[in-house]
């Protein structure tokens, strides 16, 4: 049976509390939103925090909302409901493809946007779609908020910039005309962690790509992202040619791990293969007018 | 720490731990033990339970996270004499073998039907889609979904005729459901 060790826990009743909270209890507390990273990983010993801080009860952190050109996504929206938000998926398909692939309905229900990032598991695929959309991350701290770009977030596996007395507490990305975007993910059953998954989105000017973001998750790819792929395809054609050159770039700055979900190689050969499949899909998508 | 959580409409006050799993406060304290406890990594679904109006995995979320909210489980289903039609499906279609996973297809299943209430093989495979049969008996289990939506669909349209789309075991639509 596992059960998580002896903690104390708390209920956070604003963001000012608890901010509050995690100034008082110090870094070994821990927010607990949907839990569906943390309990697991309580019950295993591999996190075992003196407090839990309950942000449940903020409701103020759970919404979906375009305003001001700017799509903006509370922490603690569950991923169900970025599923079911017609306006997320009408700007970033993106972000209703991935998704669709993250853990299963139930566990949608109750995980949080803000968990699964702040949770940073190398294989997270939030990672790889917000780093394709180059989103902003807004961090609140006791002395106010600060922002840090998707690709600045991450410091290492389970490690991000948020302090022990910081919150992430919103997910923005600029919307933009003309664009793209899709994920593709290869994983060895429904609901498992992926072996490899690229994320792309793409803004054309006639038949040119005028700007690229491609996201990567599971292989070993720095900060979630292609940036040399990303420089290859700015002004180049909108072609296959384009794009396998693309995913070819990808993979060579690629280091993934040999692991049960498979060999280094074969990682390498998806991320290659995944980006172009991303790639065609979100120019598809662009040429359709459907994001 | 003290918490009151109404289960299926029955407040229950009680002193936990903090880190006392739903699962374990209802099959262990209440002695509601038709929420079932698997794989406790959230991945079987046999101890799915709604939290307000949300099927979630009681494994994984905490006792103190339910103070203040319901739970409706298994029991609270529907009561001998008055199945939830799912219940009725699951028994004349054979949606069971061992029943370890009925509880929790069910909680999902009803969900389902009340925000989609005639779904396809494809829409209930997905929805159940985290939540493992080890018998391996799925077929059983869509049929049971759709004897369910097609009885409630004839409740819709005129009454229910009391016996339901189908008697025998595999209902009227096992050529349609194969999923």
């Amino acid at each position: 049976m596992q059960v998580p060790a002896q903690v104390e826990y708390e209920r956070a009743t604003s963001v000012a509390h608890a901010l509050a909270l995690l100034t008082r209890y110090g870094p070994e507390a821990r927010i607990l939103a949907g839990g569906h990273s943390l309990i697991p990983m309580m019950k295993l010993r591999l996190a075992q925090p003196e407090t839990l801080i309950d942000i449940n009860g903020l409701s103020e952190l759970s919404y979906v909302t375009v305003a001001e050109g700017t799509l903006r996504i509370g922490a603690l929206t569950r991923h169900a409901q970025l599923l079911d938000s017609a306006v997320a998926g009408g700007h970033f398909a993106i972000l209703h493809d991935a998704e669709k692939v993250i853990a299963d309905p139930i566990v949608r229900n109750w995980g949080t946007i803000g968990g699964s990032l702040c949770q940073a598991d190398p294989s997270e695929d939030l990672s790889a779609a917000f780093a394709a959309l180059k989103a902003t991350m807004v961090i609140c701290h006791p002395g106010g908020t600060r922002t840090v770009p998707a690709r600045e977030f991450f410091t290492g596996p389970y490690e991000t910039v948020v302090a022990p007395a910081e919150l992430l507490t919103e997910i923005r990305i600029p919307v933009r005309a003309g664009g793209g975007s899709a994920y593709e993910k290869v994983g060895r059953r429904v609901g498992d962690w992926p072996v490899g998954a690229a994320g792309a989105a793409l803004w054309l000017a006639g038949d040119t790509v005028s700007d690229a973001g491609i996201g990567l998750t599971a292989v070993g790819a720095k900060h979630f992202a292609a940036a040399e792929a990303e420089e290859f395809l700015c002004g180049a054609p909108a072609s296959e040619e384009s794009f396998a050159r693309a995913g070819e770039i990808a993979a060579e700055h690629c280091t993934p791990s040999s692991d049960q979900r498979g060999p280094a190689e074969y990682k390498q050969h998806l991320a290659k293969e995944l980006t172009v499949r991303a790639l065609r899909r979100a120019l598809h998508r662009a040429r359709a007018g459907d994001a | 720490m003290q918490i009151t959580v109404s289960v299926n409409g029955d407040a229950y006050t009680q002193e936990v731990e903090p880190r006392l799993l739903l699962i374990h406060f209802l099959r262990d304290e209440l002695r509601l033990t038709g929420s079932h406890w698997g794989c406790d990594t959230s991945n079987c679904g046999a101890c799915v339970v709604w939290l307000d109006e949300t099927p979630v995995k009681s494994c994984t979320v905490l006792a103190a996270m339910a103070d203040g909210h319901r739970v409706r489980t298994v029991e609270g289903m529907g009561m001998p004499g008055r199945l939830d039609p799912l219940q009725e499906g699951f028994s004349r279609c054979h949606g069971l073998q061992c029943g370890f996973c009925t509880p929790g297809m069910m909680l999902t299943a009803r969900w389902l039907l009340d925000h989609n209430p005639d779904p396809t093989p494809g829409e209930i495979r997905e929805a159940l889609s985290g939540q493992v049969c080890r018998c391996t008996g799925y077929e059983n289990i869509v049929r049971s979904v759709r004897w369910a939506a097609q009885y409630e669909a004839a409740g819709r349209d005129g009454g229910p005729s009391g016996g339901g789309p189908g008697e025998t075991g595999h209902g009227p639509t096992a050529t349609g459901v194969t999923g």
